[in-house]
């Protein structure tokens, strides 16, 4: 299946809490109601023809007034790819944890959260991953000041 | 293998010093006697925040940094970053950058499975295959340094282009270095591959059953072991991978059930020999031409994001970027393919024996620098 049916039988699927989708771009994507993930990434995992049965990139990225986390996934039995954002405040951003429908959403979904503090509700064990635990502050957010100390060692 | 659990349990810690989990890994294992009941791995001692230090540099700076990330496939790493970056730009390369590519990145294919395999053999207990894969390994070290200068880590694929054109003669030494290496990988076989301990120690263990990987994003020789047919070079061509007459090993479990330690390990081998074959097709459709012809004066893509993947020799190696229109990345994200590798060994580990998970991590072949990069 190309983007641009994948993203029609998105948008007739769930109507108006698929935000917009740009099949044509370098990178064919939809944005999706964050609210919504569960529902959509359900259907792409299961519905008929779609199969995306593999979970490739989970992350976030940080645009000043938004957080965005981007799911990119494809269907080895197709081979067919799309991406999907989703769209969250900066002020204690939230969305619903995807671990149920891909494990690999695991370990991603730690990463996000240690790297821009999106908490992933319902996630078996949400705990830093690459920093230590008691790491202040979430570095890959824009406005992060690295610290200059850390347990009174100089960073 | 039916255990017996006592209800018993101890916690020990493996690493992260320990010498076979192949760079700075923790293991917390909960034990119960032999058996390990659950094992949850414990990452970021190498981390080095690579995606905050690509924010700021510049597109071609960034280069460096990706050698650094899988340090025994840096060719392999940098050509999945070019190409994402080409991808934003809109560049195609000339024929002889392409199939310089190619050759390089198969050579390093061969060097990165000559390390798993010899330290792999190393983790079992077996010293000597471990020597003689260092042997030809240094061997494409010889040619990387000829061409580039440096032995490890590369900065030879630049956007656009590569950093230098190879020495006269380069074609006809990887020939005669294909022609050497060949025959030598029966040896390797005969003196690992085909032993009775090594397959005794390997082919009932860490058992990977095809969806289970599909479910946990494995990718590379650790799903081509479960016996799922996927490769990107095949399934997703880049570099005009698509003209190349190659075979897709996959796992046979030909000692035990698909997907163990030892299917792992072999598809590694065969793929050995596939790369040779694309090695010789390449040397054959290389052409005179510029390697800089394409590099842009200024690189500084339009805005937009961008999501490549290639084919790297432990997996699937994606870089997710994007770009504000600046000369600067504003955000990369690298998929890395170890990440999603070491996500499923609690799977693999749990009912297994302590000394069996040393062969477990040996055989997803793991290196920590792209795990916690």
């Amino acid at each position: 299946m190309n983007p641009t049916e994948i993203a029609a039988l998105l948008k007739e699927k769930f109507d108006d809490r698929i935000v917009e989708s740009k099949p044509e771009a370098i990178c064919p994507a939809s944005v999706v109601d964050a609210a919504a993930i569960i529902d959509v990434c359900r259907f792409l995992r299961s519905g008929e023809g779609l199969d995306f049965d593999h979970l490739e990139l989970l992350g976030g990225a940080d645009y000043k007034d938004r957080i965005e986390v981007v799911y990119v996934m494809t269907s080895l039995r197709h081979g067919h790819r799309y991406t999907l954002k989703c769209r969250l405040p900066r002020e204690n951003p939230s969305i619903k944890s995807v671990e149920t429908i891909w494990a690999a959403a695991n370990w991603h979904e730690r990463e996000a959260f240690d790297m821009f503090g999106i908490t992933f509700e319902g996630h078996s064990d949400l705990r830093r991953i690459l920093c230590p635990d008691d790491w202040e502050g979430y570095p890959l957010r824009k406005d992060y000041k690295t610290p200059t100390r850390y347990r009174d060692m100089p960073v | 293998m039916e255990v017996e659990y006592s209800g018993d349990t101890m916690t020990l810690n493996m690493g992260p010093q320990h010498p076979s989990t192949h760079g700075v890994l923790r293991l917390e294992l909960k034990t119960d006697g032999e058996v390990v009941a659950d094992a949850k791995p414990h990452i970021g001692y190498l981390h080095r925040c690579f995606e905050k230090h690509a924010e700021n540099v510049e597109y071609p700076g960034v280069v460096p940094f990706t050698d650094r990330m899988d340090y025994c496939a840096a060719m392999n790493n940098e050509l999945g970053y070019v190409l994402a970056v080409e991808k934003l730009l809109g560049i195609k390369v000339n024929n002889r950058v392409r199939c310089l590519r190619v050759i390089m990145a198969e050579l390093n294919r061969i060097a990165s499975h000559l390390i798993a395999a010899g330290t792999y053999g190393n983790d079992i207990g077996s010293f000597t295959p471990f020597l003689h894969c260092f042997r030809d390994r240094e061997r494409i070290l010889d040619l990387f340094e000829e061409s580039c200068g440096a032995r490890l880590l590369y900065n030879y694929n630049w956007v656009g282009g590569l950093m230098c054109d190879v020495k006269p003669g380069f074609e006809d030494r990887v020939i005669e270095f294909v022609d050497y290496f060949e025959p030598l990988v029966a040896d390797l076989n005969r003196l690992l591959s085909h032993n009775y301990i090594f397959i005794k120690r390997t082919s009932n263990v860490g058992i990977l059953p095809p969806d289970v990987a599909v479910n946990y994003g494995v990718t590379g020789p650790n799903l081509r072991g479960s016996g799922v047919k996927f490769d990107v070079r095949r399934n997703e061509p880049y570099l005009g991978y698509e003209e190349f007459d190659f075979e897709i090993p996959v796992g046979k479990g030909e000692f035990g059930p698909v997907g163990s330690c030892y299917d792992r390990y072999m598809v590694r081998i065969w793929e050995v020999m596939e790369c040779c074959k694309i090695i010789r097709q390449a040397v054959k459709k290389l052409t005179p031409g510029d390697v800089q012809e394409t590099i842009p004066k200024r690189i500084k893509p339009p805005a937009g994001d961008v999501y490549m993947r290639s084919e790297c020799p432990r997996g699937e190696l994606g870089f997710y970027i994007v770009s504000d229109g600046s000369l600067k990345p504003y955000r990369v994200k690298v998929k890395s393919p170890c990440f999603t590798a070491l996500s499923a060994l609690p799977y693999m580990a749990r009912g297994a024996m302590i000394a069996d998970i040393i062969a477990i991590i040996g055989s997803i072949d793991i290196v920590l620098g792209e795990i916690d990069r």
